[in-house]
C-alpha cells in the first residue's frame, strides 16, 4: 500500500498517511487528482481507479471515502477487505464511528491506523488485539495525565 | 506570560476552524493559531507543546505548511513520558517524509526507544521507523530490529517483521542478515506474528535468491501446512470474516507459495493438493472469499505447470466474469490478461463476455475489457471483432472514444490481411471518430493507399461520400483532401470500379465543392486547409475547365492572417496564372510512399543516417547504385517513377511528402537532413520535364549538390508541397533562379563589376544554338570568391525569350547568381545577355569548380531546354 486517504465527500482530507515517498507538494496534487475522480464516480462501479499505473481501491462508508492506493500486481479484493477491517475497529473504538469523531479525534484514528498498518503492510488480522492494544496504550497516557495532575495539585499545596 | 501560549484547546480549534463559513475566514483562524504556535515553540514551551503539535497536525491535513512544527515533534520524542512520545512520532510520521533532513536527527531517539523498557514505547518507535525510514537509518538500527524479531511480546516482534520489510526495501543487502529470524517467525501460532512474517520472507525472496532458495527449501511444507491448518480450522470469533478464518493470513501464504513454486516444480508439486482444495471449497459468495479465490488463481497461474489446477482456474474466473459485481468483474479481466499467456484457447472462449465488458458504463471495467480484447485478437477472429468494435464506437462514450480509437487502429493495422478491407476499416474509424485518430494513423492509411494502386478509384469515392456525412471528423477530411488531390479524375471517371462498389457521378466541380466544404469549414485547423489549397491546386491542373473557380478560391486566401495560408494562396495563385507550362508537372502525381520506410520510421527502427559526408554524393557516377542520401530526392522528384528506396532521413518524411507539417521547428534531425538535401531536392524538381532522352550521361552526380547548402532549413518541407517552389523566395538564396524560375526575369540591367580578369575566358558551353562564355574575375583578398559574368549569344536566327539560366555546384562550393540582365535574347548574336555569378569556394586550392548548368528558353513559344556541365574551369579558382 503507498497511501491511505481519507476524503470526505466535499473533498476535504480527513486523514493521510504515506508509505512511499511523496513530497509535500506531490501529496496535494495526488490529493487533489484522486478526489476528483473518485468523487466523480457513480455509486454502482467497480471500487477501482487506476491511476499514473498504480490502482487505487476505494469504498464509501456514509459521507466519507477510503482510498488506498496499491500496485498493479496487488490483490485489489483484499485491500477492500482491509479497509472494511479498518472501518471495523474504528467502529469498535468510538462506538458506531462517524465523520465527527474522526475530525475530533483525528489522533486516535491514526493510532488505530498504526496498530493495523506499518510500512504498508497489514500487520494484524485480530480487531480484538488492535483494540487491546490501543486501549492498553490510551490507559499509559491517562495514567500519566493523573500522575501529572496530582504532581500539579501537589505543587500548588506546597506554593499555598 | 506570553498572552498567546495559552492558547486554546485543540479541540476549540477545530470547532473554530469548522464554523468558517469562507475560506478566507479559515485562513484567517489557521493564521492566528500558527503565530500562537511559533510563539509558544520559540518560547521553548513545554506545558502545551503536545497539544500544539497535535494542532499543527490538524492544521497540516487541511494543506497549510507546517514545517516549522518539525523540531517540535524531536523535542517530544526526546521526553521521557509516553503521552509525549506518542503524539511526537506520530507528528514525525505525518510531517516529515523520508527525504528531509531533519530526520536523521532522530536516529538517536529512536535508537533508545527500541531498546526501551517499555514495549509499547518499543512499538512507537518500530511504528514510526517502519513508515518513514530512510536508507542510512535502516543501515544504523537494523540491528535493533533484528534483535527485536526475538522479543518476547508477540506484538512487537510483528512490528518489528514489518520494519524489516521496510528496511529491505531500503537497503536490499541487508537481506542475508533476516533470513534466518525470518524463517523462525513462520513456525508461530499468532496470526499477526504469522502475517506480518509471510510478508517478510516474500520480500526477502524479491530481494535476494539466496533468500528464496533458503526458504523454498526449508519451509515449503511448512507453510503449506499451515495453509492446510488454517483452511480447515473450525470457526474462530477473533478471524472470522463473513465465515472465513482469517483471510488475511489466506493470501498471504498464497502468495508466499506463488514465489517458492514459480520455476521449482518440485516445490509446486507439493502444494498441489491444498491449492485444489481451496479453489474447489472456498465460499465465493462474499468478497472476503472471492479475495482468496482471487490470489489462489494467481498462484495456480504462476507456479508450475498442472493443467488440471489450470482448468480449475480458468473455471474461477469465468465464474467471476459472469458474476454481477463490477469488483469481481474487473479482478477477472485482470486476471485473464495473465491467464492468456499460459493458455490462450481456454481465454478465447470466453471472448463473447470480454467484448460485453468492453461496452460497460464502467470505465475501469472497459479499459480492462479493452486491453484484454486486444490481446484476445487473431488472424482468425479479427474481422468480427473489429466489426463489434467499430459498430460501438458509434455509440461509446466520448471519453472512452480516444482509447477504443488507437486500439481499433493499431488493431487493424496489425492484423490486416488484405488492404481494401484495411481501407474500409480506417474509413469506417475515420468517420466515426476522425478526431480521436492520431496522426500517425492516416500518415499510415496514406501510405497505404497511395501503395494500392488497384484500389486508388475505390478508395477515393469512398472517402468522397464519407466525408460528405461526416465533415467533422479531421483526419477523415485530410485523407479525403489528399486522395481527391492526388486522384482526382479516378473520382470522376469512375476508374478502377469494383464489383462491390456502387457507381456513383461526380462531376468536376462536385469534387471541388468538396474542398471547398472543408476549406470553409471553420472547426477544421490550419494543416487541413493547407492541404485544401494543395488539393485545389492539383485540381485546377486535373480540371482545367475548373480552373477559374479553383482560382478564385484560392484567391480568398490572400488575405488570409495565417502566413501559411496567405503563401500558398499567392504562390498557387501565381503558378495558375502565370505558369501553366509546368503547372501540370509540378502537381503530377505524387510517386508511391515506401511503406517499409515508413512502417520502420514509426518504429523508429531506422537510425538516421548520417547523410554522406559532404563530398561523397558528389562524384558517383550515374547508374551506380545511389548514395544514402539520394532516395529521399527521388522521393520528392515529381518526374520520378521509380520505387524508392528507404529513406533515411531523420525527419518524418511523410509530413514532409504530405506538405502538412507546418511547424517551422521540425523534428531536430529532419532539419539536418534538410540542410544536406535541400540542395539535391531543388535540382530535382527542376528537373522535371527533362525529356528522358537528354540523359546526363557521363557525368559525375552534381545532382546532389547545387547552391549553397545554407537553403534554408525548411525547404525540404517546403518543396515537397507545390508550395516550396516559391517559399524559396524567402530562403536566404533569395535572387536565386528558382526564384526567376517563377517570376521571370526582372529585366535588370546591373552594373556589372570588372575587377580584371586574372583568368582566362573560357566557352563554358556551345550548342548549335547557343553559346555561353564564362569571364572570372577576383576580389583581392578573398581568394575563396570568384565572380562569373556568364554571357549568352544565339547563334540561331531566331529570337529566344523567357531565357532563363541555372546553374548548379558541388557542397563545398556556394553559388549566387545576380539577376540577368534580360530574358530575350536577339537572333544571329546581335545581342547578348549577361548574368552575373558568384562563387564561393570553401576547399579552395585543393578542388576546382565544377557546375552544371540547364538553359531554358522559348523559340517560336516552344520550350526548349539545354543543359551541360562544366568542369574545364582554370585551375585555381
Amino acid at each position: 500500500i503507498h497511501f491511505v486517504l481519507l476524503i470526505s465527500r466535499q473533498g476535504k482530507v480527513r486523514l493521510t498517511k504515506w508509505y512511499s515517498p511523496y513530497s509535500q507538494k506531490e501529496r496535494a496534487k495526488v490529493i487533489r487528482e484522486l478526489s476528483g475522480l473518485i468523487l466523480t464516480r457513480g455509486p454502482k462501479l467497480c471500487n477501482f481507479v487506476e491511476w499514473r499505473g498504480l490502482k487505487v481501491v476505494y469504498k464509501r462508508y456514509a459521507s466519507l471515502y477510503f482510498c488506498m492506493c496499491i500496485n498493479q500486481g496487488d490483490n485489489e479484493l483484499e485491500v477492500l477487505e482491509i479497509i472494511h477491517h479498518f472501518v471495523e475497529i474504528l467502529d469498535r473504538y468510538f462506538g458506531s464511528v462517524c465523520e465527527l469523531d474522526l475530525i475530533f479525534n483525528f489522533h486516535k484514528a491514526y493510532y488505530i491506523l498504526d496498530e493495523l498498518l506499518i510500512a504498508g503492510e497489514l500487520q494484524e488480522s485480530s480487531k480484538k488485539t488492535v483494540a487491546r492494544l490501543i486501549a492498553a496504550q490510551d490507559s499509559l497516557v491517562e495514567a500519566a495525565k493523573e500522575q501529572a495532575s496530582s504532581i500539579s495539585n501537589m505543587i500548588a499545596q506546597a506554593a499555598k | 506570560m506570553n498572552p498567546f501560549s495559552s492558547g486554546t484547546r485543540l479541540r476549540d480549534m477545530i470547532r473554530a476552524i469548522r464554523a468558517c463559513k469562507t475560506a478566507a475566514e479559515e485562513r484567517g483562524v489557521v493564521r492566528k493559531e500558527c503565530a500562537a504556535i511559533r510563539a509558544a515553540v520559540s518560547e521553548n514551551d513545554q506545558e502545551y507543546r503536545h497539544r500544539n503539535l497535535a494542532k499543527l497536525m490538524f492544521i497540516h491535513m487541511l494543506g497549510y505548511p507546517t514545517h516549522f512544527g518539525q523540531m517540535e515533534c524531536l523535542k517530544l520524542i526526546a521526553s521521557a513520558g509516553f503521552p509525549e512520545k506518542r503524539i511526537g512520532y506520530l507528528g514525525l510520521m505525518l510531517l516529515l517524509d523520508e527525504r528531509q533532513e531533519v530526520l536523521m536527527l532522530v536516529t538517536n531517539s529512536l535508537k533508545q526507544d527500541l531498546n526501551h523498557t517499555n514495549q509499547y514505547i518499543v512499538g512507537l518507535a518500530l511504528c514510526a521507523l517502519g513508515n518513514i525510514c530512510s536508507a542510512e537509518m535502516a543501515r544504523d538500527l537494523a540491528p535493533e530490529v533484528e534483535r527485536l524479531l526475538q522479543f518476547r511480546d508477540p506484538n512487537i516482534r510483528k512490528k518489528a517483521a514489518l520494519c524489516s520489510v521496510r528496511i529491505i526495501k531500503k537497503v536490499p543487502d541487508l537481506a542475508e542478515n533476516f533470513t534466518n529470524p525470518a524463517a523462525s517467525l513462520l513456525k508461530e501460532k499468532h496470526h499477526g506474528v504469522l502475517i506480518t512474517g509471510l510478508q517478510l520472507c516474500t520480500d526477502l525472496c524479491k530481494a535476494s535468491e539466496e533468500a528464496l532458495e533458503y526458504f523454498r527449501k526449508k519451509c515449503t511444507e511448512g507453510v503449506v501446512k499451515v495453509l492446510k491448518d488454517i483452511a480447515n480450522s473450525p470457526y474462530a470469533p477473533e478471524y472470522d470474516i463473513s465465515g472465513i478464518p482469517d483471510p488475511f493470513l489466506h493470501i498471504r501464504l498464497l502468495r508466499f507459495l506463488r514465489i517458492l513454486g514459480q520455476g521449482d516444480a518440485d516445490a509446486s508439486d507439493c502444494m498441489n493438493d491444498i491449492l485444489a482444495q481451496v479453489a474447489t471449497k472456498t465460499e465465493s459468495n462474499k468478497n472476503a472469499g472471492n479475495a482468496i479465490l482471487y490470489e489462489c488463481v494467481e498462484t495456480i497461474m504462476s507456479i508450475e505447470d498442472n493443467s488440471g489446477l489450470r482448468v480449475l482456474a480458468i473455471n474461477i474466473l469465468g465464474r467471476f466474469l459472469s458474476n454481477r459485481d463490477n469488483n469481481i468483474r474487473y479482478v477477472a479481466l485482470n486476471m485473464l490478461m495473465k491467464a492468456i499467456t499460459v493458455d490462450t484457447q481456454a481465454v478465447q472462449r470466453h471472448r463473447v463476455t470480454i467484448l460485453e465488458c468492453v461496452k460497460d458504463s464502467d470505465a475501469s471495467i472497459r479499459k480492462r475489457a479493452l486491453e484484454l480484447v486486444f490481446l484476445l485478437v487473431n488472424d482468425s477472429n479479427v474481422k468480427p471483432l473489429t466489426k463489434e468494435l467499430i459498430e460501438y464506437l458509434e455509440v461509446s462514450d466520448q471519453e472512452f472514444k480516444g482509447d477504443l480509437t488507437a486500439k481499433i487502429c493499431s488493431i487493424v493495422e496489425k492484423f490486416s490481411t488484405d488492404k481494401i478491407w484495411y481501407i474500409d476499416q480506417m474509413l469506417k474509424v475515420l468517420s466515426e471518430a476522425g478526431n480521436f485518430v492520431k496522426d500517425e494513423v492516416w500518415h499510415g492509411l496514406i501510405v497505404v493507399i497511395s501503395n494500392a494502386s488497384n484500389l486508388h478509384g475505390y478508395t477515393v469515392r469512398s472517402l468522397c461520400k464519407a466525408v460528405q456525412t461526416s465533415g467533422e471528423q479531421e483526419s477523415l477530411v485530410r485523407v479525403a483532401v489528399w486522395c481527391i488531390g492526388e486522384y482526382a479524375e479516378m473520382l470522376v471517371n469512375n476508374t478502377g470500379m469494383l464489383d462491390v462498389e456502387e457507381p456513383i457521378t461526380v462531376t468536376e466541380s462536385d469534387a471541388v465543392d468538396v474542398i471547398e466544404i472543408a476549406i470553409k469549414r471553420h472547426t477544421l485547423d490550419l494543416t487541413t486547409r493547407a492541404m485544401c489549397l494543395s488539393a485545389l491546386l492539383k485540381l485546377s491542373s486535373r480540371f482545367p475547365a475548373c480552373s477559374q473557380r479553383i482560382k478564385d478560391i484560392i484567391i480568398q486566401y490572400k488575405g488570409s492572417l495565417v502566413l501559411e495560408l496567405q503563401q500558398r494562396s499567392i504562390e498557387f495563385n501565381s503558378i495558375i496564372e502565370k505558369h501553366q507550362n509546368i503547372r501540370s508537372l509540378l502537381v503530377e502525381r505524387m510517386p508511391v510512399l515506401d511503406e517499409a520506410t515508413y512502417n520502420g520510421r514509426r518504429a523508429g527502427s531506422l537510425p538516421a543516417t548520417t547523410s554522406a559526408s559532404n563530398g561523397a554524393a558528389l562524384n558517383l557516377p550515374n547508374g551506380v547504385a545511389k548514395p544514402a542520401a539520394v532516395p529521399l530526392v527521388d522521393l520528392l522528384d515529381l518526374s520520378s517513377d521509380v520505387v524508392p528506396a528507404p529513406s533515411p532521413s531523420g525527419g518524418d518524411f511523410l509530413q514532409d511528402l504530405l506538405g502538412v507539417d507546418l511547424s517551422p521547428a521540425s523534428s531536430q534531425s529532419g532539419t539536418i537532413q534538410a540542410q544536406k538535401n535541400g540542395t539535391d531536392v531543388l535540382l530535382d524538381l527542376l528537373s522535371i520535364g527533362t525529356p528522358p532522352a537528354q540523359s546526363t550521361s557521363s557525368t559525375s552526380d552534381i545532382l546532389s549538390s547545387i547552391q549553397d547548402n545554407k537553403t534554408s532549413s525548411g525547404m525540404l518541407e517546403r518543396l515537397s508541397s507545390p508550395s516550396g517552389l516559391s517559399a524559396q523566395a524567402s530562403s536566404p538564396a533569395g535572387g536565386s533562379p528558382i526564384m526567376d524560375l517563377l517570376d521571370g526575369f526582372a529585366p535588370n540591367l546591373a552594373t556589372q563589376e570588372d575587377n580584371g580578369p586574372a583568368y582566362p575566358s573560357l566557352v563554358a558551353f556551345e550548342s548549335s544554338s547557343l553559346k555561353l562564355m564564362f569571364n572570372f574575375s577576383k576580389s583581392p583578398g578573398n581568394p575563396q570568391a570568384t565572380t562569373i559574368q556568364a554571357t549568352f549569344t544565339n547563334k540561331s536566327t531566331n529570337i529566344f525569350t523567357d531565357f532563363i539560366f541555372q546553374a548548379a555546384v558541388p557542397k563545398f562550393l556556394q553559388l549566387h547568381l545576380d539577376p540577368a540582365s534580360s530574358n530575350t535574347l536577339p537572333a544571329s548574336g546581335n545581342g547578348s545577355i549577361t548574368q552575373d555569378l558568384r562563387v564561393t569556394n570553401s576547399q579552395h586550392g585543393k578542388k576546382s569548380l565544377v557546375m552544371r548548368i540547364r538553359i531554358s528558353y522559348k523559340v517560336n513559344s516552344k520550350d526548349v531546354l539545354e543543359e551541360g556541365q562544366i568542369n574545364n574551369f582554370p585551375r585555381g579558382l
